[in-house]
């Protein structure tokens, strides 16, 4: 299976995450297979690729929402995998965004914003809300800090679940495709968040369908297919100048919906013609 | 037929027609069946049996002072016992270590199955035959609470089961990812939710216990620990008259009628946290 993951020179607790080897199977459903990845401190990396491609197991694997099968994650000096790591601590230094937003619905947003800091790290209620109040202000919904979550559109939502993981201070962020569930008019609102904090220099691994947005934003791009780490690179290689097959017929048909014609389509169905287009090309 | 768009059946009326006719009829037969009924009724006898005002009036102010206070008593600490135990047993319901899953399940099964008369029997009687020298605290009180609750707790684990699984994964997910422990995560986000799901399911058991109270002379009560059902029955058997019934049937009302309309303006202030 060609690959060009980077090399592993350095020792393992030198990098914000490193992936070794890892593989996750549900029963005999095998979505990662031996997959390495190191991402250093300030890196912002984009995981692409078609959906089942495992892209992100491989996220909930880092902050082990999902346990992996074999293999040993890194955060900073910690092993995530070993038995012994106390995991809570581990995770306060990880933002996770999820692509449903996971707002407590019965908290006000400040009170969304407040209530790990008090009760997990244990800072004082004033403390926490200035805090919260900060980072409401650098999601821009510094104005709505009294509503429910029910009350804001899903762009909205998703700006303050942002805020949320960075009123605790994580050294580096997880995002789990955060604008696929907004209205296509919201997705931008969110993802110029995302692109502040990367100016300010986070460290942030996202799984994403937006092109574009990998293109001008990350450091480096990963495509996975299969369970496999196919590409991994700087944007303008593996979303510029896809070397693998399989990347670019995955670019042609994300930046070309229309690519299909619809006596294309099969009776089966259109997984089997892209199937047809993997085939074709991977082999 | 013709191809008017206007259905018309061989009577000549339209469809619509037919429908205003049919309803009208249904008024009248209702109508003509109240007034049979109230024709038919000796309305002095019936106010003289289920209406005396001066037998009504005796009742005042125990009825108030006493029974009603009672009836809320028992409920009210059969509820707290119930709804603790139902949470502990809801807990161990979604478990994952076996035996806590099998006691709890166990514990549903039995409880649900059997009478709540016969629950209160067994504690009541049962217990302290059992633990020579056992006392329960507060004596009649802790053997309601524990009789009554016992059985309610089954019914509110269910409950509290199904509501905390009504909460979507993803809550679960955002707060251990935000450091929370599991023990954390449950008493923080999971229950406060899920007992907005359950609020109204466990006001129907708040209300069924209220019922359940008329069965705690069982326990062998003094003339002032009367709930409203031995008081009632206490002055039926003394005035040879139904009234008393009437009385504790209002006074019943008048306990459920306001929790049902708790629950819905709990429910109308929820809406927007959900």
């Amino acid at each position: 299976m060609p690959t060009t993951q980077s090399a592993h020179a350095t020792s393992p607790g030198a990098h914000a995450i490193s992936i070794r080897n890892l593989s996750k199977a549900f029963g005999d459903h095998v979505v990662l297979r031996d997959i390495s990845i190191d991402i250093d401190p300030g890196q912002v990396v984009c995981v692409i690729g078609p959906s089942g491609s495992g892209k992100s197991t491989l996220l909930r694997c880092v902050n082990l929402l999902e346990t992996p099968t074999s293999g040993q994650i890194w955060v900073g000096a910690d092993e995530m995998t070993d038995p012994d790591v106390d995991i809570d601590k581990v995770r306060r230094r990880i933002g996770m965004v999820f692509q449903s937003f996971n707002l407590f619905p019965h908290l006000k947003v400040l009170d969304n914003l407040t209530i790990a800091q008090t009760k997990v790290l244990g800072r004082s209620k004033d403390e926490a809300v200035e805090v919260a109040r900060r980072n409401l202000g650098r999601v821009g919904m510094a104005d709505r800090e009294d509503a429910f979550p029910s009350q804001l559109s899903g762009g909205q939502q998703q700006r303050i679940a942002i805020a949320r993981s960075l009123s605790m201070d994580p050294e580096l962020m997880l995002f789990d495709e955060p604008t696929s569930a907004l209205d296509p008019e919201l997705v931008g609102e969110v993802l110029a968040v995302m692109k502040g904090l990367a100016g300010e220099g986070m460290t942030m691994m996202i799984v994403t369908h937006e092109m574009g947005f990998a293109r001008e934003v990350a450091d480096r791009v990963v495509f996975m297919d299969g369970g496999y780490v196919v590409e991994d690179g700087h944007p303008s290689e593996v979303i510029g100048n896809p070397k693998e097959q399989r990347t670019k017929s995955f670019l042609h048909r994300v930046l070309n919906p229309m690519v299909i014609e619809p006596e294309e389509i099969h009776p089966d169905g259109i997984h089997d013609h892209i199937a047809d287009i993997y085939d074709g090309g991977a082999r | 037929m013709t191809t008017t768009t206007v259905a018309r059946s061989s009577s000549g009326l339209t469809r619509r027609q037919r429908a205003r006719l049919n309803r009208w009829v249904q008024y009248a037969v209702g109508l003509l069946v109240i007034l049979f009924l109230a024709a038919k009724t000796d309305w002095a006898s019936m106010a003289d049996s289920f209406a005396r005002g001066d037998v009504a009036a005796s009742m005042f102010p125990r009825l108030l002072t006493e029974a009603l206070k009672n009836t809320l008593i028992y409920t009210g600490l059969a509820f707290v016992f119930g709804l603790g135990l139902g949470l502990l047993i809801a807990m161990m319901k979604l478990s994952s270590i076996g035996p806590y899953r099998w006691v709890a399940n166990g514990y549903v099964e039995l409880f649900r199955g059997l009478p709540a008369l016969v629950v209160l029997f067994m504690v009541a009687y049962g217990i302290p035959n059992a633990f020579p020298g056992f006392q329960f605290p507060g004596d009649i009180y802790g053997k309601v609470t524990v009789g009554l609750g016992l059985t309610a707790a089954a019914y509110m684990a269910e409950t509290i089961r199904a509501g905390i699984q009504a909460v979507p994964k993803g809550q679960w997910e955002a707060a251990r990812s935000l450091g929370m422990g599991p023990g954390r995560t449950m008493f923080s986000i999971i229950i406060p939710q899920a007992f907005r799901v359950v609020i109204p399911p466990l006001t129907n058991e708040l209300i069924l216990l209220v019922k359940d109270s008329s069965l705690v002379y069982v326990v062998g009560v003094s003339i002032a620990q009367y709930e409203l059902t031995k008081f009632g029955q206490s002055f039926l058997n003394s005035k040879a008259n139904a009234t008393p019934l009437i009385v504790v049937a209002l006074s019943y009302l008048a306990i459920t009628l306001p929790l049902s309309s708790l629950v819905r303006a709990l429910e109308k202030r929820f809406a927007k946290a959900r």
